[in-house]
């Protein structure tokens, strides 16, 4: 067991990655729907395994084939990348069983194995974001779980899947070429590519200019793959029209890992005093951070679906993120990487509960929601739940990296920004009345369905996520602890 | 003198700006792939072009071989290559499937469709 524990930085990748081909050769949705929750269960017990050991004795190097970095591959596990890929691994496990009745209903029973497959792909290019080391690497990885999720996205019902997909596809390839411009830029002067080579090499450096396009490259590219405000033009439609399992999956993880990359390399290559205090990165995703907590959260009120509310609420809570990292301190980072990983176990829970939603009665516009509280209460009781968490309601995961995120504000001395997040708040109490508005004050039309729940293969990992939602909220140090060491790594190693 | 020995970058920029100027406004969808492509072809320019040294022979251990290209550039590109071939499949075949669902790949005429669509459901 040690020894194969030793080789769990690749196996997190290379497990779903080998399962994508061999759900395509079974061609058989049934088996696709058992090898993918199989492997989605190993890999949140390996990620989860990492972090305990990251943990305990700091960050896991592997070195790819044996080649030992700087000139080989290196995956480099430490607190945050774990913290991330546990994540990713945990939100894949509760997705994992949902898929079969969201992919039957959505995508057809033919191509179902298609399906399974290419969320397996996506998983592993998520996974293998967060565990390397090298910045190319990390390109071939974010394309593999862009391509996979763009075919994702148009397999959706409706004809505007496709032109969604198509919006995200053209912007997302710009995104990823701006990154490899950036990276290209930094490979130009150092002649490295590995980022903990790559991180003294820049601090030697004495001409920067390559270095200041290259952060202007990654900012920009990264930025549209995290959807930060103003870039998230591709995602409400991508959120909205993509099947609800595709919808409750890139929701959870993948603006945040994009959010953890442009962590990495802020501080792990090109240094926190490089980007934050030479250059001002830091105002910059301030200003936008806090435009996109009022703008898009004022348009989240004004939406008449359900999944594209959320949608819009997703841009808003990334606010929250980006605004933490561009605090630059230990605890705005802290509260960043706590609220990445609470938002996600929500905005996860939440499109996972409106799926069940639209499996039932045909879609999530609020005409077709209206009185949902009283035909699916289960169901509509726990999307409250996981909207007070987006509010940020004390007892829910949101509160406890809001109140964390607030605390880093004031600690940083700027009282305003903490004020913008408490002001902001009031906006996500807006849209979540909009459901509550619509699910409990409102008559169920006519032609509504009886009374009854989603199957429970859907109810059930959607049910078990709020659980979380309500537990990381009732215990919030465990989240909080993480974050924190993950914040330490990524600080400790810059220059 | 500078300008004209580093005509590579001045090309890869020009490919660059004019590919990502394509993608931004242009209408018509395929238009807005080849842009694309444009766009990621010339980063293949941007990562090659600095491998090749003056005199330098190619990346094999020979007897009286002291100069040589680098090769690493080459290697990356070449899984950019097969990254940029498929995502202009991917993307082509969407606009395929966009062409049998709403019989134009022009983007205003997609948008006028489904804001009609959306007007409609209002109703």
């Amino acid at each position: 067991m040690s020894s194969l524990a030793t080789h769990f930085p690749a196996l997190l990748v290379v497990v779903p990655l080998i399962a994508a081909p061999l759900i395509v050769a079974m061609r058989s949705g049934l088996a696709g729907w058992l090898v993918s929750m199989a492997v989605a269960a190993a890999t949140a017990a390996m990620s989860v395994t990492l972090l305990a050991q990251t943990t305990a004795s700091g960050a896991i190097s592997y070195a790819l084939g044996s080649w030992p970095p700087p000139w080989g591959i290196e995956y480099r596990i430490d607190a945050a990348s774990a913290l991330v890929a546990a994540l990713v691994a945990l939100i894949a496990l509760a997705v994992a069983p949902y898929s079969r009745r969201s992919a039957l209903a959505e995508v057809g029973p033919e191509r179902e194995y298609l399906f399974h497959a290419l969320m397996m792909l996506c998983l592993s290019g998520l996974l293998g974001m967060v565990a390397t080391g090298d910045a190319f690497n990390l390109f071939v990885f974010l394309e593999i779980s862009s391509l996979s999720t763009y075919v994702l996205i148009a397999l959706g019902r409706e004809r505007r899947a496709l032109t969604a997909s198509i919006q995200y596809l053209l912007l997302g390839t710009v995104g990823a070429t701006f990154y490899v411009i950036g990276v290209g830029l930094l490979y130009l002067v150092t002649g490295t590519l590995n980022f903990a080579d790559l991180a003294p090499r820049l601090a030697a450096l004495d001409d920067l200019r390559p270095v200041h396009a290259a952060l202007g490259f990654i900012t920009a590219g990264i930025g549209l793959k995290l959807a930060l405000f103003p870039l998230h033009a591709w995602l409400p439609n991508a959120y909205t029209f993509a099947p609800s399992a595709v919808a409750a999956f890139v929701a959870a993880t993948a603006t945040k890992v994009s959010i953890y990359v442009l962590m990495r390399i802020y501080f792990s290559v090109l240094g926190a005093r490089f980007v934050f205090a030479d250059l001002p990165v830091g105002e910059i995703l301030v200003a936008l951070s806090i435009a996109a907590l009022f703008v898009a959260s004022a348009t989240a009120i004004a939406q008449r679906d359900l999944k594209r509310l959320l949608a819009y609420s997703s841009v808003g809570q990334i606010g929250y993120i980006t605004l933490g990292l561009g605090l630059a301190t230990h605890a705005g980072l802290t509260a960043s990487l706590a609220h990445l990983v609470n938002h996600g176990i929500s905005k996860g829970a939440a499109f996972m509960l409106a799926g069940a939603m639209a499996m039932r009665l045909g879609g999530t516009r609020f005409e077709e929601l209206a009185g949902v509280g009283r035909t699916m209460p289960v169901t509509s009781f726990a999307l409250v739940i996981a909207g007070l968490s987006l509010i940020g309601v004390p007892g829910t995961a949101g509160f406890a990296s809001k109140w964390a995120l607030v605390a880093a504000a004031l600690e940083a001395g700027r009282p305003w920004i903490a004020a913008a997040v408490l002001v902001s708040s009031l906006l996500a109490v807006a849209y979540v009345w909009r459901f509550v508005e619509c699910a409990y004050f409102q008559e169920p039309p006519r032609a509504h369905p009886p009374r009854g729940e989603a199957p429970a293969t859907m109810t059930a990992p959607a049910l078990a996520l709020t659980a979380l939602v309500i537990a990381a909220g009732l215990h919030a140090t465990p989240v909080l602890e993480s974050a924190r060491l993950a914040a330490g790594a990524l600080l400790g190693t810059g220059r | 003198m500078i300008a004209a020995s580093h005509f590579a970058y001045w090309g890869a920029v020009f490919l660059m700006m004019a590919g990502l100027y394509i993608v931004i406004a242009r209408n018509n969808l395929v238009k807005k792939l080849v842009g694309l492509g444009i766009l990621q072809s010339s980063v293949y320019i941007l990562y090659v072009a600095p491998g090749k040294l003056t005199g330098g022979t190619s990346p094999i251990i020979a007897a009286g071989v002291q100069l040589y290209s680098n090769p690493l550039p080459h290697v990356l590109i070449l899984t950019a290559i097969v990254v940029g071939v498929a995502t202009l499949a991917l993307g082509l075949a969407i606009v395929v499937r966009i062409r049998e669902a709403y019989g134009t790949v022009e983007e205003d005429e997609i948008l006028r469709a489904d804001a009609d669509v959306e007007r409609k459901q209002a109703e």
